[in-house]
């Protein structure tokens, strides 16, 4: 397969995934909007305005990067889960497993739909967070790079996921039981200098806050950890998550019968 | 010239689940199909047949053995060997919520075509296969024949070499069946190599030219349909069939 068909190839997944993620964009797009707008409604201003500032910033400021963090997160591994999931229950992926499309052009496929998706709604929830306060841009290639390469981390985890995965409930475990609470204990809602030294050592061992500290960064120019090993972490992270994803294709792994 | 497809000593264990056993699926096969041919590959349910064509299009990974597309080996140059293969699997496998053109030209998409020349390219194929009218329409309204003729357009898009056939018309009519026979039929004179596996033993006598009957993971035989016919003095392929698959179920209990 030449190069610029692959290109073509790789086109044709992408285009796929954007239509119908606008298609559908009221189960797509729609419900992080409305979700982190509760969020900015209640913890930001209802409770928020009774708290103490952070780093000099008010508590909407603080969580505002955190938030979009989450949504960005979630959204890119539902959309590789649920799409990579699909296509296997269907055998829609035959389609593709019969091109001669080879294994890291279709990972890359699946991965660009999630990322595609992610910052979609990244990008609307920090447009909605606009009208709650103000943000600043400490480093935009920071900013750009952190939300770019977790979105590409947690789409190569969602078609890890969807791989191992054997029925619908196998799809939502992940998200439930370990999404969501490494995300809340993320450090979206907080800063971990608040906590004493043990709780600061154990929150480290969560790699969800290394994305949200380094994406924040980008914003105010402040983080809990160092710019340099969040970014380690995340590179770190999402060679073991693409290694073990070639691997699923290499050996047909929840993949091929 | 290179044979179409090439088969040596194929072998395929399925993996056991929870301390079961594996399954063996494919025991050593070997087989040629010529280029052009219209080949048939029979045998009952679990023989192994959808097992070899699973393996032939690369959506089952071989346990052991080789084999190749018009002399390209499936495990050197996968990449190459798949774009000589149109697969139409057993079971449907149409995203029912896209529409009839789009289906078929992502698939031309998967394989380097670009979206305007796919489209371009699918309309002799769609009319071909009476499909043109309905090409707006999503897959979930067509009726079960059109699902089938839709993948066999789907398959033909990016114009394979080898089209392989796995039960093609299982649930459809009878004028149905005989118009796809004729449609088959034209595309074989026009060079495209077919395998065809079928329940119905008469569509296979009256389309191939050569047969191979799998069992048990088993060639038991692979001839041409004339010389199987003559051979066994039968009429009907149905009786030498049943005669081949009844003799070794006899065998093993014996």
């Amino acid at each position: 397969m030449t190069p610029q068909k692959q290109l073509t190839a790789y086109y044709t997944m992408v285009r796929n995934d954007f239509v119908r993620i606008v298609r559908i964009w009221s189960q797509t797009l729609l419900p992080p909007v409305v979700t982190t707008s509760l969020y900015f409604i209640v913890f930001g201003t209802f409770i928020g305005s009774q708290l103490a500032p952070i780093h000099g910033l008010r508590y909407i400021q603080f969580i505002v990067p955190g938030l979009i963090m989450m949504s960005v997160i979630t959204s890119s591994y539902m959309n590789t889960v649920s799409t990579f999931y699909f296509a296997k229950w269907t055998h829609t992926l035959d389609e593709i497993l019969v091109s001669p499309m080879p294994d890291w052009l279709i990972i890359m496929g699946f991965v660009s739909g999630g990322v595609m998706r992610g910052l979609f709604v990244g990008v609307l929830v920090g447009i909605v967070g606009l009208f709650f306060t103000h943000l600043a841009i400490f480093n935009i290639l920071v900013l750009i790079g952190a939300v770019v390469l977790t979105s590409v981390l947690f789409a190569l985890g969602g078609v890890i996921n969807g791989a191992f995965a054997k029925s619908f409930d196998g799809i939502s475990i992940v998200p439930t039981f370990v999404l969501t609470p490494l995300t809340y204990l993320g450090g979206i809602f907080y800063s971990i200098s608040q906590f004493p030294p043990v709780w600061q050592t154990v929150s480290k061992f969560n790699p969800i806050l290394y994305m949200v500290n380094a994406f924040r960064w980008g914003f105010f120019g402040f983080s809990d950890i160092n710019i340099g090993v969040c970014f380690g972490v995340l590179f770190g992270f999402i060679l073991i998550f693409l290694a073990v994803t070639l691997w699923l294709f290499r050996g047909g792994i929840g993949v091929k019968n | 010239m290179a044979s179409a497809v090439s088969v040596h000593n194929l072998r395929k264990t399925y993996a056991g689940h929870k301390g079961q056993q594996g399954v063996e699926a494919l025991k050593g096969v070997s087989l040629t199909v010529e280029d052009g041919d219209f080949f048939a590959l029979l045998g009952p349910n679990g023989a192994g047949k959808s097992t070899l064509i699973g393996i032939i299009s690369s959506l089952v990974n071989k346990t052991a053995g080789d084999v190749s597309i018009f002399g390209v080996d499936i495990a050197r140059d996968p990449s190459l060997a798949k774009t000589y293969i149109g697969l139409v699997p057993q079971e449907m496998n149409i995203n029912i919520f896209e529409k009839v053109e789009d289906i078929v030209a992502t698939q031309a998409g998967y394989y380097g075509t670009p979206r305007p020349q796919a489209i371009a390219d699918a309309e002799p194929i769609l009319k071909d296969l009476g499909l043109w009218e309905k090409r707006h329409a999503p897959a979930q309204s067509l009726s079960g024949g059109m699902k089938r003729r839709l993948m066999i357009a789907r398959a033909l898009i990016h114009k394979p070499r080898l089209l392989i056939l796995d039960e093609p018309t299982a649930g459809v009519d009878v004028e149905l069946r005989r118009q796809m026979w004729t449609f088959l039929r034209q595309m074989n004179e026009q060079g495209t190599t077919i395998i065809l596996t079928t329940h119905y033993l008469e569509e296979a006598e009256q389309l191939c030219r050569n047969v191979a009957i799998i069992n048990k993971g088993r060639i038991l035989i692979n001839e041409s349909m004339e010389g199987l016919l003559k051979r066994h003095g039968e009429e009907k392929l149905e009786e030498v069939y049943l005669g081949l698959i009844e003799s070794k179920t006899a065998d093993k209990l014996a």
